[in-house]
């Protein structure tokens, strides 16, 4: 990445949403763990762990509307490759308990004694280890995401018809992981957890440490989304979403466009569910259900498809609005609050709250560059009007 | 009636009477058989339950059951021997006599597995003559599975006094168990036995005739291997036809789901999530009509149905109207937005559903016709099923007809493929999609009514069966009736093979895999519309 992409790629929102995010990243787990508890100032703990969950979605965010605003896919299994990194990591973590679970016993995790397991199964081979966890917290979404891609594009499955199959599969990998005997802890997922690379996971400092971390993950997301779209690849990549047929027929090979960002797109949602299982403490199927990848897509759409920042607020801003809604009297009336967002916003607000905000600026701007136009034109007869941004 | 009445009036005389003159003068063989029962000796127990069956007496049954169930009480210091009813009270057993509590020291009579044998036969041989036609079914059946030889003389004269053609039939088959086990039978009645076992050709049959044994006659023993073979292959086929069956029940199910959104999707391209809220409200629609026929005219309640259907095509009809007015028309050549809108639409439905109705299952009963099941050969089909299948087959045909022969069926078509030129020949083309979306909701409504009969009516029935819409939607193709059909029978039989193979899950899995493999082969299913419609 050079500088002068870096540079490039940074409009003045962009800045201020890194700046913003970097100083949460640092200000908080400061405030977290030097304060004294109980200060006005001194964030707590709980509050930690749940902004760090959102901060996970918002990478997940960022994901979904890399394919979605910019390439035209939209993807209702997003939540599978998020699952999918959230179990890689949820391994990683069984496997760390050791003796202390339930059973004491060094190999297997608790649930594998319960079901008299004799030996570990392939499947947990590695995963004591953090590096290889890591990788496959890449690898295993990365791979599904290549491969599913690689026959759907190939084939031109486009539109509806992929998002029903994303759907399907993510349908049909709730139903697996549901099962015990597919060996990954079946109904009750893995939870329980203790250590993360000897830190205790429940201990406020690994806490603040992984909040920072999560702030670290999504500004790289941010950047690496960024570059992509600002730069040539990302100009194709729009003119597959505006006009797919056009671009093939300008020789562009569409499908692998797709497939590379289809699959880098899979790899970020891994990392943010690997980011997500240690700050929440569980990873249980349901995070599979079809229900949750399309809540995060209507992130996405309020925030506004197609721009970066906005991904990451609307994740942000419709989580924490089920925070407070689900948590008070009117928990009840969230699911249609939730519902009527998804109307209104797809009715009434097409581009999201950053998109309109944009467009509503744009348009201000026209009108000021017009009339800046209009009087230096008058003034020493330049005629080439200003580009905005 | 009468009968029954006197005998009751008899024991309660014959109890009175026992009460005024408990007498020990009164021991005679049966007393002295229930005696035995407390010595805790495996043969003396076995020969109380030879001469307590064949006593003739009325306690004989209650004894005996007592007996199996482990409610048969002895007190080996006074030899005297309870029956604890399942209510509680206890008799003595040699007496009748009703008795306060059973005394600490007696203990339930033990069994073995020999004699638990002898019990079931002697229970079979007690109710073999029973007038009711259940029992005596039942009790023929429990001879023929413990073939017990003591068994032969009442399993005779049984079937020489039974002229019901079930019964006879069974009685004949338990007679033929008895018989190949019979060290002492003749050769020639052995191979009827095992012609007699052959014919009835179900798994007991097959386990019976693998247990023969090689003490029989070598005639005998070749008899009962090709019956074996014989009845291998029929069951071979009637698990084939069994899975066929289930099958066929699945796909209508499936197709019932699946018809609406073949066209609000298929013909009109419209991606509805809230679909399956259809369903559900079609399904509540029978809840409540249900409900009121319940407390108003619980007459009418084989007919609720009847009158469920038209209502909930309504109702659903009216509500997919009003989603299309509001929301879905300002979004036409939008679907992915469509798609999202509408899931949240469907949110909202269910918490509305779950707000008025409550979060738990709620009761929608079979009427009387559509309860209980038949015998179709070695197969059971209920009657629900069978009605859902005929009923969603009747649908499918009322909707091609319409689509086909009616004004409004050829202005959707025409809307479906050019709406343009669909609205330069003066076709409201608004009002027509108004409508077509209107028919779609209204056959989901429909569907829920039927489902309703089959599944659990709560808030999230629809849930459970959209993305099995979808697949059978987009398997069939886009945009044909014929395909939906088609379709859904595929799937609905491949699911039910593969399920014993695979088990359920793993077989819905497997599935939804081979339908995404599916659709790389031929994206746009199974009968792709061909033209300029498909770029579209």
């Amino acid at each position: 990445m050079t500088p002068h992409m870096l540079t490039r790629s940074l409009d003045r929102g962009a800045a201020i949403f890194l700046a913003v995010v970097a100083a949460c990243g640092i200000l908080i787990p400061l405030s977290n763990l030097l304060l004294p508890a109980g200060s006005f100032l001194q964030v707590p703990t709980y509050l930690v762990a749940l902004w760090g969950k959102y901060v996970c979605y918002a990478i997940l965010a960022l994901a979904i509307d890399l394919i979605w605003g910019y390439c035209g896919i939209l993807s209702l299994g997003h939540g599978a490759f998020f699952a999918l990194g959230g179990y890689a990591m949820g391994m990683y973590l069984m496997r760390q308990i050791g003796t202390r679970g339930v059973y004491g016993n060094p190999i297997l995790p608790d649930f594998m004694v319960f079901l008299n397991y004799s030996k570990l199964p392939w499947t947990w081979y590695g995963f004591d280890m953090f590096w290889f966890a890591a990788l496959m917290v890449l690898l295993v979404p990365g791979l599904l995401a290549f491969c599913f891609g690689w026959l759907a594009f190939r084939s031109r499955v486009t539109g509806v018809y992929l998002s029903i199959i994303t759907q399907a599969m993510t349908y049909a990998l709730l139903l697996a992981f549901f099962r015990n005997d597919f060996g990954f802890g079946g109904n009750n997922g893995l939870t329980d957890f203790k250590d993360i690379l000897g830190f205790n996971v429940q201990a406020e400092g690994t806490r603040a440490a992984l909040f920072a971390l999560s702030c670290l993950a999504l500004i790289a997301s941010f950047l690496i989304c960024r570059t992509v779209v600002s730069s040539k690849l990302g100009k194709v990549l729009i003119a597959i979403r505006d006009a797919e047929s056009r671009s093939r027929f300008l020789g562009y090979r569409v499908e692998s466009y797709k497939l590379f960002v289809f699959t880098l797109s899979a790899c970020m949602a891994g990392v943010a569910g690997a980011l997500y299982v240690p700050q929440v403490g569980i990873i249980n199927p349901s995070e599979f259900a079809p229900g949750n990848s399309i809540e995060a897509v209507i992130w996405v759409a309020v925030g506004g498809r197609g721009t970066l920042v906005g991904a990451a607020l609307g994740a942000i801003v419709v989580n924490y609005a089920k925070t407070f809604f689900t948590s008070g009297v009117l928990a009840p009336y969230w699911l249609f609050m939730l519902g009527a967002l998804f109307i209104l916003v797809t009715l009434l607000l097409p581009k999201g709250i950053v998109g309109t905000f944009n467009a509503w600026r744009d348009q201000s701007k026209e009108k000021r560059s017009a009339l800046t136009t209009v009087s230096a034109a008058a003034e020493d007869g330049v005629t080439e009007p200003k580009m905005a941004e | 009636m009468l009968s029954n009445l006197s005998a009751r009036l008899c024991s309660f005389v014959l109890s009175l009477f026992l009460i005024a003159f408990a007498l020990p003068a009164f021991a005679g063989p049966f007393e002295d058989a229930v005696a035995k029962f407390a010595n805790d000796d495996y043969s003396d127990t076995e020969e109380a339950i030879g001469t307590v069956a064949s006593s003739g007496n009325k306690l004989a049954f209650p004894i005996i059951s007592a007996l199996q169930d482990g409610r048969l009480m002895a007190d080996p210091d006074s030899k005297k021997v309870y029956v604890t009813g399942t209510d509680g009270k206890s008799i003595d057993a040699a007496t009748g006599e009703a008795v306060a509590s059973v005394p600490d020291s007696a203990s339930a009579v033990r069994l073995n597995n020999r004699l638990r044998r002898s019990v079931d036969a002697a229970l079979g041989s007690l109710t073999l003559q029973s007038p009711d036609l259940g029992a005596r079914l039942q009790a023929a059946q429990s001879v023929f599975k413990s073939r017990e030889e003591t068994a032969l003389e009442p399993v005779e004269s049984a079937l020489a006094k039974e002229t019901n053609k079930s019964v006879k039939t069974a009685l004949g088959e338990a007679r033929a168990a008895i018989l190949l086990f019979k060290s002492d039978a003749t050769e020639v009645q052995k191979l009827e036995a095992v012609a007699t076992i052959k014919a009835r050709g179900d798994q007991d049959a097959l386990a019976l005739l693998s247990d023969i044994g090689t003490d029989q006659p070598a005639s005998v023993t070749k008899a009962a291997a090709s019956a074996i073979g014989s009845i291998q292959s029929s069951l071979a086929v009637w698990s084939t036809v069994q899975n066929a069956w289930y099958g066929l029940s699945l796909g209508s199910v499936l197709l019932l789901a699946a018809i609406g959104l073949a066209i609000t999707f298929g013909v009109m391209g419209v991606i509805n999530m809230a679909h399956g809220e259809m369903v559900m409200i079609g399904a509540y629609t029978t809840f409540v009509v249900q409900e009121v026929i319940r407390t108003r005219y619980p007459a009418l309640f084989d007919y609720s149905l009847l009158i469920a259907v038209p209502l909930a095509f309504l109702v659903a009809g009216a509500i997919g109207m009003l989603i299309e007015r509001s929301i879905i028309r300002f979004l036409y050549g939008r679907p992915l937005e469509t798609l999202l809108a509408t899931w949240g639409l469907s949110l909202v439905l269910q918490q509305a559903v779950r707000t008025m109705f409550g979060p738990t299952n709620r009761e929608v009963g079979n009427p009387s016709w559509m309860s209980g099941a038949f015998e179709l050969g070695q197969i059971t089909i209920t009657y629900n099923r069978l009605w859902i299948l005929c009923f969603t087959l009747a649908v499918f045909a009322i909707l091609l007809a319409m689509l086909r022969y009616s004004a409004i069926g050829l202005e959707m078509r025409a809307v479906t493929q050019n709406r343009r030129m669909a609205a330069s020949m003066g076709i409201a083309t608004s009002r027509v999609d108004a409508l077509t979306f209107g028919l779609g909701s209204g056959i989901a409504g429909i569907a829920g009514v039927a489902l309703s009969q089959i599944d659990n009516v709560s808030p999230n029935l629809g849930q459970s069966y959209i993305i099995d819409s979808f697949m059978v939607v987009v398997f069939g193709g886009v945009g044909n009736l014929w395909g939906t059909l088609v379709g859904a029978f595929t799937l609905g039989i491949a699911n039910k093979f593969l399920e014993p193979v695979a088990g359920a899950v793993l077989g819905k899995i497997a599935i939804l895999v081979l339908i995404i493999l599916f659709i790389q082969k031929r994206p746009r299913g199974l009968f792709a519309l061909k033209g300029r419609a498909v770029e579209a």
